[in-house]
This record gives structure tokens, C-alpha cells and sequence, in this order.
């Protein structure tokens, strides 16, 4: 295998379940060691891709290889070269976190005595080696998911699948999961990663794949998907409520754009083009209308904002 | 780590020694749950001894046999093979819990043999039946319980049992693929008690309503049990029909019948998951 030929293909991928389209025409090229997130809403088509590339699901048509290997006609091959980490830590509760890295080991056709040195180099690198030979049922849910996740390296994978890996996780847990994605990709391994969580993709990813209704929508770096919805943004917050209306009006003048506001926060934001310029301008214009503002601030869009801009759904806002 | 990679056999012979060793690390799965919670395991075979004592002794006093003899006697095999068919709840829980909790999926994304999750599930739901068995008969022999016909018709006898329980098991594979929800493991373990207690294990099916008795009498359950209760040379209740009179072809006829059914079923359930 040279070393230019991308991790991971998907070309015009079509899945569809009834009347549902799962994917309509999804396209993805991952190159070695790269983070590729892929994001989008809850039915977007993520997961089904995933599991596509995971050789869990036959795609209606098109085609998609992980290391080369075609994920339908060399399935075999692909699965010694993946890892897969899903929604629910997929381990066995009646074992401790030993045995089901021994079992896992054990079905990759790792010697007994390989499987056994794998599983306890995984457990220290996971800190469980001292929960280790206790029953999975009494892990908490961050080391569930590191386990989870050590289960989908016991073979180093070339490719390492992580399908919304920190939904339903506490934000200490959710950390800990990061850190050891950080990790991974420190060492070279490619992740292809699903999440809700722009933050995530913004945190994890190289590059981000925006997915919705079973395509890509727009491909980029996260900076450079930024970028590409253009203008920067001016966010005020207030004191005082009751300047939101005139606030938003001084700022519509300044901007050229109608501003969003968010009473809870006392937020009024909007998108500008001169960014100095207009920051230059709302100051002494707020002052002189006498309102005082906690905080002004300039910054580039959030990849919700891009998100949203770019599904052109405006009822799911996040941010 | 690429060294760690094992090329996939190519033969057809080492394809099936691969099978059946990844069925055997399948099959160890379940034995290692037995080794971790051995109370589970001893809870499971009490249930088995406390429902032959309770019909034994609370019921057995009012029971009686129709043809003449020891209600015991009768009520042995009775509870011997409906054991096998409440397997079914085993094999339906288990198959159900893992595809519910990822573990299936997890299994399907490892280069591993496809049949070794069947083979496996098969293997140890087939070694627990012998331990639920191996209770049982010594529980039967302490009460009284005897086989009377030689070695040769007992081990008939454990055989069409275990044949039952093979049969429970395609059921059991279906089932557990089809429904996922821990409601529907509720339902079922509510459900095999009036299919357990439809047929011919505890009472004669002569002392039902007539069409109540003629769901009995072809109860599948009531086939394994009154087949083996002529193998073991123990009393039956010797009814007139074609399934009393039939009850060895029977227990033969209906657990392949079942396996025919249940079996591609549970094959076509693998496969399914993905489309």
C-alpha cells in the first residue's frame, strides 16, 4: 500500500430503508492518519455510513474501502485493519474489563498469551489496570467507554471508527474520552469520527464533513468551513434588559444586518464585515445612548452558526 | 502492529478449524460468566430441583396418574423436558441482551468466523441443559425416580431432550434477533408457563377440556416428555390419540419440524442485520 493512498473511501453511497434514505450519494476520502469528523443532526445519516465503512452494513450501492480493502468484497481483510467504538459501550457486563479485552483479543486471533500481555498493555495506557478484574456492571460510564474504546484497539487498527464516542457522558468523562482520542491520533492511527457535538468536531477533527440528509454538504477544515460563511460576528451583552431593543437597533444601523438577540443572556449579536470598524462605531454609540454594555466582543462563527447557515434549518439553534 | 495480523485461512479445513475454535471462545464466554457469578449459575439449577419438589410433594399429594402409578415417576420426565423448552428463555435473554447492548455489532466488526456466535450460543446453552439435567435426575433419583429400562433407553431418552432444547435454541436465536426490547424478555418469561403447563408434564391431558386436551396432546413439550417416559419405563397416562400412541416419532418429528422453521429463520435474522 503506498503511502498516499487515502485510509478511508466512500464513494456515492446509497442506503436506503423503506422510504427512509439513509444515504443519498455520500462521498468521503480520509487521509492517513487524519481526524475526519463527521457531523450533522440526529438522523443525518452518520451512523449509517459508519456502519457501512465498519463492514456492519451492506451499502444498496456504490463502494468504500478502509486500507484499500473493499468493505463489502474483502470484509475480512477491512475488519483486521478497523476498530469500531458505538453509541453503547459494546462490552460484555459479566466479565471484568480483563476478559472482555482477552475475549476481543481472542477473536482477532491474537495467541492466548498475546491476548493476555494486549489486554493488561491496554488496561495501563486506559487506567483500569486497578478496576481491571472487577465485573464491567460496576464501571462508571467514562470507564465503560474507555474501555470501550481500548476493546476497539486491540489491534493498533489502522482506521479507528468512533461513532458519537462521548454522547450521555458526564463533561469529566467526556474529557478523559478526548484525551484519549488525542492520544491515538498522536500516534498516527486515522479516526473517522461522528458527533452532534460541534464543539467535538472543532476540538477532535482535521478536517469536518458536514452530513445532512444522507450527503455531504460542505468539506473543509474547521477554520476554513468558518471562513466560508464569511463574516465575522460582534456580540454585545447588556446590563440591563430593557436596552435589548434599542441595542439591537444601534447595532442593525452599524452592521447592515438584522441582529439576533437572546433576552436570556441579554445578548444581541450580529454578523459584520469591518470588524474594527464596527467595533470602533457601537462603542461610543452605546455610550452616548446611555447604555452600558457587560461585554463586547468580536469573534469568528461557531460551527453551529455554520452549521445551521448551511443546513438552512433555523429551529434547531444551539448556540 | 501489523505483525500481529493473521492472514484468513484459505483452505476449506483450516476455515473450519478456525470456526470452531472461534466458536469455542464464544462458547468460553459464557463458561467464564458461570466461573464470575456462580450463584447465577446455582440459582438457575434450583429453580429447576424447586419446581419437580414442589409438584413432588405440595401437588403430588392430590395427583394421580390415570394408568395406575407413581405420580413421581410420572412427573419426572414431565419437568425434565419442560426445562428444555424454558431454555428457550436462556437463549432468547442472552441473544437479545448483546444485540441490544452493541456486543453483536462488536462481534460482526471482528474478523472472526460468522458462525461462531451460533456455534457458541449452541455449545453453552447445550452444556448448561446437561447441567440442568444432571440436577434434576439426581434430585429424581432422591425422591424415588428410576429408570427401568437400561443404560441404552436412558441415554435415548437425554438425547431427545437435548435434541428439544436444540430446537429451543433456533426459537430462541429468532426470537431474541426479532424482539429486543427488555419488555419483550418479560413477556416471554411470561409466557413459556402456560405453554409449559399446556401439556402433559404435570397432569394427564385426559383430565382437560376436550380441545384444551388436544392442544396438550400435541404440545411439543408433551411429545418429549411422554416419549421419555416410555424410554425410562416410567408411567404415562395412556391416551388413546395418535400422539400418545406416537410419542417417540413425535419427539423426533417436532423438534426437526421446529429446526426446519427456526433455524433459516435465524440464519435469515444474522443476515438481516446488514441490510
Amino acid at each position: 500500500m503506498s503511502s498516499v493512498e487515502p485510509a478511508v473511501v466512500a464513494e456515492n453511497l446509497r442506503k436506503r430503508y423503506g422510504e427512509t434514505v439513509a444515504l443519498d450519494g455520500f462521498d468521503l476520502t480520509v487521509a492517513p492518519g487524519a481526524v475526519h469528523g463527521l457531523l450533522g443532526p440526529n438522523g443525518a445519516g452518520k451512523t449509517t455510513a459508519v456502519r457501512v465503512l465498519a463492514t456492519l452494513l451492506r451499502p444498496d450501492s456504490g463502494r468504500a474501502s478502509v486500507a484499500g480493502f473493499d468493505v463489502v468484497a474483502h470484509a475480512e481483510q477491512a475488519r483486521y485493519r478497523l476498530g469500531l467504538v458505538g453509541q453503547h459501550a459494546a462490552v460484555d457486563e459479566m466479565l471484568s474489563g480483563r476478559q472482555n479485552l482477552e475475549l476481543f483479543g481472542r477473536l482477532y486471533h491474537l495467541r492466548p498469551s498475546a491476548a493476555r500481555a494486549r489486554a493488561g498493555e491496554l488496561l495501563e495506557r486506559f487506567r483500569l489496570a486497578d478496576t481491571g478484574s472487577k465485573p464491567v456492571k460496576q464501571y462508571s460510564g467514562g470507564m465503560r467507554r474507555r474501555l470501550d474504546l481500548a476493546a476497539g484497539l486491540i489491534l493498533s487498527p489502522y482506521v479507528l471508527f468512533l461513532d458519537e464516542p462521548t454522547t450521555g457522558l458526564d463533561p469529566r468523562a467526556r474529557n478523559e474520552v478526548w484525551a484519549a482520542v488525542r492520544e491515538l491520533t498522536a500516534a498516527g492511527t486515522t479516526v473517522v469520527l461522528t458527533t452532534q457535538y460541534l464543539e467535538e468536531a472543532d476540538q477532535l477533527a482535521g478536517r469536518i464533513s458536514v452530513i445532512d440528509h444522507g450527503r455531504v454538504i460542505a468539506e473543509g477544515a474547521p477554520e476554513e468551513l468558518k471562513r466560508r460563511i464569511g463574516a465575522d460576528r460582534i456580540d454585545v451583552v447588556l446590563h440591563r434588559d430593557a436596552d435589548l431593543p434599542t441595542a439591537a437597533a444601534l447595532l442593525a444601523d452599524i452592521a447592515g444586518a438584522q441582529p439576533e438577540s437572546d433576552p436570556d443572556r441579554r445578548l444581541v449579536s450580529a454578523p459584520v464585515r469591518d470588524r474594527m470598524a464596527a467595533l470602533s462605531r457601537l462603542v461610543p454609540a452605546l455610550s452616548s445612548a446611555g447604555i452600558t454594555a457587560e461585554d463586547v466582543a468580536l469573534r469568528r462563527p461557531t460551527l453551529d452558526e455554520v452549521f445551521l447557515h448551511l443546513t438552512g434549518d433555523q429551529q434547531e439553534v444551539v448556540a | 502492529m501489523t505483525a500481529l495480523i493473521t492472514a484468513p485461512p484459505r483452505t476449506p479445513l483450516a476455515r473450519l478449524r478456525w470456526a470452531l475454535a472461534d466458536g469455542w471462545t464464544v462458547t468460553r464466554r459464557d463458561l467464564t460468566h458461570w466461573r464470575n457469578q456462580p450463584l447465577q449459575l446455582v440459582a438457575g439449577l434450583l429453580f429447576s430441583v424447586m419446581v419437580l419438589l414442589m409438584f413432588g410433594f405440595l401437588f403430588g399429594g392430590a395427583m394421580f396418574v390415570p394408568g395406575g402409578g407413581d405420580y413421581r415417576e410420572f412427573l419426572v420426565p414431565g419437568v425434565l423436558a419442560l426445562t428444555m423448552v424454558f431454555g428457550v428463555e436462556t437463549t432468547f435473554t442472552a441473544i437479545s441482551t448483546d444485540a441490544a447492548r452493541g456486543v453483536t455489532d462488536r462481534f460482526r466488526s471482528l474478523p472472526m468466523a460468522p458462525s461462531a456466535v451460533v456455534l457458541g450460543r449452541c455449545t453453552a446453552d447445550l452444556l448448561s441443559a446437561v447441567l440442568t439435567l444432571a440436577a434434576l435426575v439426581l434430585a429424581g433419583l432422591a425422591m424415588g425416580w428410576q429408570w427401568h429400562n437400561g443404560v441404552a433407553g436412558a441415554f435415548a431418552a437425554f438425547a431427545l431432550l437435548l435434541f428439544l432444547r436444540l430446537a429451543m435454541l433456533w426459537l430462541g436465536i429468532y426470537l431474541g434477533l426479532v424482539l429486543r426490547s427488555p419488555e419483550a424478555v418479560m413477556a416471554l418469561q411470561i409466557l413459556v408457563w402456560p405453554l409449559g403447563f399446556l401439556s402433559s408434564a404435570f397432569v394427564a391431558p385426559a383430565t382437560m377440556p376436550g380441545w384444551l386436551a388436544a392442544v396438550a396432546e400435541w404440545n411439543p413439550l408433551s411429545a418429549t416428555a411422554t416419549a421419555i417416559r416410555e424410554l425410562f419405563g416410567n408411567p404415562g397416562w395412556g391416551g388413546q390419540s395418535w400422539p400418545s400412541e406416537h410419542p417417540v416419532l413425535l419427539a423426533v418429528l417436532w423438534p426437526l419440524a421446529l429446526t426446519a422453521v427456526f433455524c433459516p429463520l435465524a440464519i435469515r435474522g444474522y443476515r438481516e442485520l446488514s441490510r
